[in-house]
């Protein structure tokens, strides 16, 4: 690292202080491996949304639409396992968090600079050997992976997929890693805890779940290698073992995980809430420690995914209620938004309209959760279409909403450049409603008794499926336009200042784009981070 | 980063001083251990299920190890932690040979714990006292190869037991107790999964305790930057703290 960089001229910025595409891949900075990041798992996005719509085509009619079954499950596989492991799991904190993090609380760079472009480096691989399987001998166990379907009966594949998502799964952990030490360690002067944005108290909870969590989910899928390479009999009643000890495992992380994807989401609505109401947010703290809160009852609710798996009457009621818990600090978190909402100035621009198709989509995925999390209810739900539309809400409408909602806030930081507001509020327009579109019809399916996981379905089903396909197709255009407008945001975009949305968290206080080292002097801070009012 | 170099150590630019750095390292360090603790933890958890639900298994199969060489094993361990903590303490003092020394010396421990590892588990391979499906003679499950082994030295002599199969009395005794055993392969299944990553974890710390000993060479480190010995050497402490627990639970519950 240049010791020249120290004194870096203010029209130098992070993009042009070194040249060349290896300096980019050597790089150190964060603010540039968040947007190698950007590039990294966009690219799966697209490959994951084309898996997702062509599911969809297939299932356009009853019977064969396009390909055989089996080509449907690997797809099927394919979709989940991509979005969740390599787009949601990952998505905002290493795009965003790595970006604004260090801004937001006055620091250089993230703790552990190398071991950021390693992670980096170990999402990618991971990828590889992950996406590689698609050339080799089938998987088609879904996203899950369950045993004894994945030990036993299906194909070799099953180990480098797994592999792949084991490595990716240490990029989480380096990444969690990384961001709890650079909130411990690199605050500025003046940056409590109390202090810190919002953003920044949502990415430290969820980097305590990727460190706590993650480490299971490692032993689940080297488990599952030597079940499958060694036969060791742990899974296989065969041999003395029990399928279901896997879903224990694999949901003990997995639950969690679904906090790693919905935390970081709503840190960004908390900064796009205060920022587009201008007020100051309402109970800072409350919403502070319900992320903790979060973190710390997702452990204990890993059951709710195995009412039906033979567990104890008394293991379920159990598991039942401490998952209803969940939604207390949940509804603390929507109910404090509203409240800053209320008799502010908001503005509706695109970044705040995400915020609200999140608020709204959210809220329905969480509703219906605890209709799932009911015992009784969940006999009746489970494994049909029902569950696919309560996910989708939540993974989709929620994490999905923020990630949009995100880049169109942070890109003038990112880049100096304004997106086009109107293409925003179009991509936002095919996004809503074709998500409602696809996704509501999916609740009257399952509730009607549609399974998933199904390549087939009875004719009665056929409209409401058609009209999800459909729906399908709108969302594909809203996330064109999205594309859209994120290029010619960067070909034409209008320059923005320093801080073109009026925020008040330290990242607006720096240049667009910032300079190489962030601050020309560390900031020293003397109030909270939202002060409008 | 800049780290450590001949003019003395300068501490990476975003950091304020070099404790600023050295604590947060220390701090990246242990949230390390912590997962590699919670990874052990999930084997610990599924094998503390299935002793509880099959303990007969779990005691035939402890039977089966050696307990003299999984002791020696430990003391191996224990020494080497104990020189590996010798080696922090000489690079922070700067007494650079006797660190080289202590370091050694720790790569050698590691290494004799793996050879012993190899014995232990040619011999299984050897007797047939492996995991799952390979303990079986076919796909249909119907016997194992040790119930192969058992026969055959039941057919013949003590003498000749000892003479032509390399069994003593004391193993012979042990196999025919694995052979009455339902699903006991399902104990070497554990054995091999927890002291197999285990090992690996071994290895991976002894390449980096050869990967500090080379910095200890080059000068790289010394009494004013010492961070990375120190964060492998706890590494090393938690793959002996490991250990610590397998022991009894492989080779001690029977
Ligand atoms: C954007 C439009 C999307 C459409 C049209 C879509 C559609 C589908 C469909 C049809 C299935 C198969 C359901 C079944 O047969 O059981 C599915 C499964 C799934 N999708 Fe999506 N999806 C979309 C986006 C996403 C995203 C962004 C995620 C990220 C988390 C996601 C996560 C999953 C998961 C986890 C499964 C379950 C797979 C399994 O049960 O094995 N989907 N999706
Ligand atoms: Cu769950």
């Amino acid at each position: 690292m240049s010791h020249a960089a120290t004194s870096a001229h203010t029209e130098h910025n992070y993009l042009n202080h070194q040249k060349g595409i290896w300096s980019w891949l050597t790089t150190l900075d964060h603010k540039r491996i968040g947007i190698m990041y950007f590039i990294a798992i966009m690219s799966f996005f697209l490959l994951g949304g084309i898996f997702a719509l062509l599911v969809r085509a297939e299932l356009f009619t009853p019977g064969k639409t396009l390909f055989s079954a089996d080509v449907y499950n690997r797809m099927m596989t394919y979709h989940g396992a991509i979005m969740v492991f390599m787009v949601i799991v990952p998505g905002i904190p290493a795009i965003f968090g790595n970006f604004v993090l260090p801004i937001m609380i006055g620091a250089k760079d993230v703790a552990f600079p190398r071991l950021n472009l390693m992670s980096w480096y170990m999402l990618m691989i991971g990828a590889l050997i992950t996406g590689s399987t698609l050339f080799m001998d089938r998987v088609d166990t879904g996203w899950t992976f369950y045993t004894p379907y994945s030990s036993i009966k299906t194909g070799m594949g099953v180990i480098p997929m797994v592999l792949g998502v084991f490595i990716i799964g240490f990029s989480s952990i380096l990444t969690g890693l990384n961001f709890i030490v650079t909130t411990h360690k690199l605050r500025a002067p003046g940056i409590t805890m109390t202090r810190i944005p919002l953003m920044v108290w949502a990415l430290y909870s969820t980097a305590i779940l990727q460190v706590l969590a993650t480490p299971v989910l490692a032993i689940t899928l080297l488990l599952l290698v030597a079940e499958k390479t060694l036969g060791v009999g742990i899974f296989d009643p065969q041999l003395g073992g029990d399928p279901v000890l896997f879903q224990h495992f694999f949901w003990f992380y997995s639950h969690p995980a679904v906090y790693i994807m919905i935390l970081p989401a709503m840190g960004v609505i908390s900064e796009l809430v205060a920022t587009f109401s201008r007020k100051v947010i309402f109970g800072y703290t409350a919403i502070a420690y319900s992320s903790l809160a979060i973190a710390g009852v997702s452990f204990l609710v890993w059951g709710h995914h195995m009412f039906v798996s033979g567990q104890s009457e008394f293991a379920g009621l159990l598991f039942s209620v401490i998952t209803m818990l969940v939604g207390v600090p949940t509804a603390i978190k929507l109910f404090n938004w509203i409240a800053t909402m209320y008799r502010g100035s908001v503005r509706l621009d695109a970044p705040m309209l995400f915020a609200l198709g999140f608020m709204f989509l959210f809220t329905i995925g969480g509703l219906t959760g605890v209709y799932l999390a009911s015992t009784g209810m969940d006999i009746h739900f489970h494994d049909t279409y029902f569950v696919v539309a309560h996910f989708h809400y939540v993974m989709v409408g929620g994490t999905l909403m923020a990630l949009m909602g995100a880049l169109i806030y942070w890109f003038p930081k990112v880049t100096g450049k304004m997106t086009n507001d109107t293409l925003g509020r179009i991509s936002w327009v095919f996004i809503f409603s074709g998500f409602n579109v696809t996704f509501y019809p999916q609740f009257i399916l399952g509730a009607m008794g549609m399974p998933r996981r199904y390549y087939d379905y009875l004719p009665t089903f056929t409209e409401l499926n058609q009209m999800s396909t459909v729906g399908s197709w709108l969302i594909g255009t809203g996330f064109i336009v999205g594309l859209v407008a994120v290029i010619h945001g960067l070909i034409a975009g209008e320059k923005a200042g320093n801080d073109p949305w009026g925020g008040k968290t330290l990242e607006w206080t720096i240049p667009s784009p910032p300079p190489h080292e962030n601050f020309d002097k560390t900031p020293v801070v003397t109030g909270g981070p939202y002060e409008y009012r | 980063m800049s780290t450590a170099n001949h003019a003395g150590f300068h501490h990476a630019h975003h950091f304020e001083s070099a404790e600023h750095q050295y604590q947060s390292s220390k701090q990246g360090i242990w949230l390390f251990l912590v997962t590699e603790i919670l990874m052990f933890g999930g084997l610990f958890v599924a094998y503390s299920i299935y002793h509880s639900l099959y303990p007969q298994i779990f005691h035939a199969g402890s039977k089966q190890l050696s307990i003299t060489l999984g002791a020696v094993n430990t003391v191996v361990l224990l020494f080497s932690s104990f020189t590996m903590a010798l080696g922090i303490n000489f690079v922070q003092r700067g007494l650079r040979l006797k660190a080289i020394i202590a370091l050694a010396v720790t790569i050698v421990c590691a290494l004799i714990f793996m050879v012993v590892k190899y014995f232990e588990y040619t011999h299984k391979f050897h007797v047939g006292t492996v995991p799952g499906k390979y303990a079986y003679t076919d796909e249909t499950r119907s016997t194992t190869k040790v119930a192969a082994l058992v026969k055959e030295a039941g057919q013949v002599s003590a003498e000749e037991r000892e003479h032509t199969l390399h069994m003593d009395e004391e193993e012979y005794k042990h196999l025919r107790l694995l052979n009455d055993t339902h699903n006991w392969p399902l104990f070497f299944g554990f054995y091999f999964v927890m002291s197999g990553i285990h090992g690996l974890h071994v290895l991976a710390g002894a390449c980096l305790i050869f990967w500090v000993l080379l910095k200890v060479l080059r000068n790289k480190v010394g009494p004013e930057y010492y961070t990375p010995v120190e964060g492998v050497g706890l590494f090393w402490h938690v793959v002996d703290l490991i250990w610590i627990y397998l022991f009894p639970l492989l080779y001690l519950v029977g």
